[in-house]
């Protein structure tokens, strides 16, 4: 049975690990494996997971002779840091106003929260460009980072973590003469420490590799984020392509890799307690 | 309790609350409100848009594919996620196996793209392969089997996170159920069936519609490799879209907007009843 998987995990990670070997081959290595995908060569291209000449060349072409690809990823580390920053602030203010304490209308405002965290983007794609138009926002990286700081999800994630610290522990603060305000900060905030991070966790991973939005919103090809910058692929570029493809992968991993606790609990989060 | 700490609340969710009514509730109810007016004016047309979408063949194909689409990766990814969940929740090395699983999600679509460009074009490495033990090989990308590779792009990237969700479930389970059950002389496959099957209903639930949910943003690995005009067996709901947005037919897109939107609030009457009052 382990086989079985060990095999399923092999098909898993095979195409990151070709991702990886393609970016550490030179341009002419390159050519020579995929030329007949560029159309430079004849049969089929293969590729190999170990490079006949390791080099560091791709990663000195992106990084060095593209300064467009520092702007598109100073424009993704914007709008990532921008809507987490939004997604932090509003977020967990609303998630513990919705764990904590009772007003009219909390269930149905919170289904409301449900409901719109759950459409796809081409629901209302539209008129969220008529909206962002009428605000002055299209084609800005603020309107990029409002839409996707008022997301509904994290406030939903972190809801579902501040749920779970116990009334006792409020009561008990409460007892000791903590006000509303003293009780989030240290009550809240601590205890929903993992839910926050979560939250965030999932928000950079959605906001660092969208693709509809900045298509839909952003003209202006300076402003671009990383996450839709397609290099050709054609002889030439092929080194870059891979070069840029796993630069752009890098910041994902780290997180993931840092991160993945919080990762999974942010997933479970939306799963039922019986 | 008094009227004054009734509503005092709201403070917590206002600041939110306000962000979302602009950038999600108004357009909301804009969409809604285009989807029964002119296109360019504000005269009341009924059911008229929905009458046009219903009967542009566009919107039947990608309506159909993505129908087919569904019915097609829906059941095979819950399947085959639960089968592992259940596998790797037992493994020594479940965790590492899970990070494996999980790592797909964390790809950005350009590289998944990239990626795909060179396994499955004309002359790529899988029909390089395929010509190497003596079989037909394939147009991946622009042909019938285009679909397929959207399929398998699908599961690729979605197993670990329903693993994850499957896994959580299934961590509900109580070790003494199974204890019992091995003592009476069940085996795994008895196990399975009698104890996790009916266990896992409310969790099936949720799995089912986030999985669907999720499905959506294949559009992303299916635009990056073939544009906004992919072979008509991928083409899908979202290619409409964004058709018909370059196309400036606001009264057709948002009559369309609609009709997913009420597909999806379907789903989410299901997730209701399977999460009910269990949500805090």
């Amino acid at each position: 049975m382990e086989a079985l998987i060990l095999l399923f995990i092999l098909v898993m990670i095979v195409p990151v690990c070709i991702l990886a070997a393609g970016s550490f081959m030179g341009e002419d290595e390159l050519i020579l494996k995929l030329g007949a995908i560029l159309g430079t060569g004849d049969g089929y291209a293969e590729l190999t997971l170990t490079p006949i000449y390791p080099t560091l060349k791709a990663y000195v072409e992106v990084l060095l002779d593209t300064p467009e690809f520092f702007v598109m990823f100073w424009n993704s580390v914007k709008i990532t840091a921008g809507s987490l920053a939004v997604q932090l602030i509003f977020g967990t203010l609303a998630a513990w106003g919705f764990a904590k304490w009772e007003f009219p209308l909390k269930k149905a405002l919170l289904w409301l929260y449900i409901v719109l965290m759950l459409m796809p983007f081409q629901v209302l794609m539209l008129s969220d460009y008529l909206v962002l138009q009428r605000l002055n926002l299209l084609d800005s990286h603020l309107g990029l980072i409002l839409l996707c700081g008022f997301s509904t999800f994290p406030v939903f994630i972190m809801y579902r973590f501040f749920c779970g610290i116990p009334d006792d522990v409020m009561e008990a603060a409460r007892l000791d003469g903590a006000g509303d305000v003293k009780l989030f900060f240290y009550i809240g905030l601590p205890l929903g420490k993992s839910g926050i991070f979560s939250a965030m966790i999932l928000g950079f991973l959605e906001s660092w590799s969208m693709i509809e939005q900045p298509m839909t919103f952003l003209k202006t090809k300076s402003l671009w984020p990383l996450s839709i910058l397609l290099p050709e692929i054609e002889s030439g570029s092929i080194g870059f392509a891979f070069g840029v493809s796993v630069l752009t992968f890098l910041p994902a991993l780290l997180i993931f890799l840092n991160g993945q606790e919080y990762l999974e609990k942010g997933i479970s989060a939306s799963q039922v307690k019986q | 309790m008094t009227r004054q700490k009734r509503w005092k609340g709201y403070l917590w969710i206002l600041p939110s609350l306000f962000g979302t009514i602009i950038f999600y509730c108004v357009p909301l109810m804009d969409v809604i409100r285009r989807s029964v007016t002119e296109n360019a004016g504000s005269a009341f047309v009924g059911l008229k848009n929905f009458q046009t979408v219903f009967n542009n063949t566009a919107f039947q194909l990608a309506a159909k594919n993505t129908l087919r689409f569904i019915a097609v990766c829906i059941p095979l990814l819950l399947s085959l996620s639960l089968l592992l969940a259940v596998v790797i929740v037992r493994c020594r090395w479940g965790n590492f196996y899970k990070s494996a699983m999980l790592l797909p999600m964390v790809l950005p679509a350009v590289s998944v793209a990239l990626i795909w460009k060179l396994l499955f074009h004309n002359h790529g490495v899988l029909n390089g392969g395929l010509t190497l033990i003596g079989l037909q090989t394939t147009d991946w990308l622009n042909s019938g089997a285009s679909f397929w590779v959207l399929v398998l792009s699908y599961l690729w990237k979605n197993i670990g996170y329903d693993i994850v969700l499957w896994i959580a479930g299934l961590q509900q389970i109580e070790n003494d159920i199974y204890e019992a059950a091995r003592v009476d002389g069940a085996g795994e496959i008895r196990i399975f069936f009698w104890i996790i099957l009916p266990n896992m209903k409310q969790v099936f639930y949720t799995v089912a519609v986030l999985s669907l949910l999720n499905s959506f943003k294949v559009f992303r690995e299916a635009y990056l490799v073939a544009g906004n005009y992919p072979h008509e067996s991928m083409y899908l709901m979202q290619h409409l879209f964004n058709n018909w947005f370059a196309a400036l037919s606001l009264d057709k897109m948002s009559a369309a907007s609609v009709l997913l939107g009420m597909v999806i609030l379907l789903m989410i009457i299901l997730l209701y009843r399977a999460w009910g009052d269990d949500l805090c």
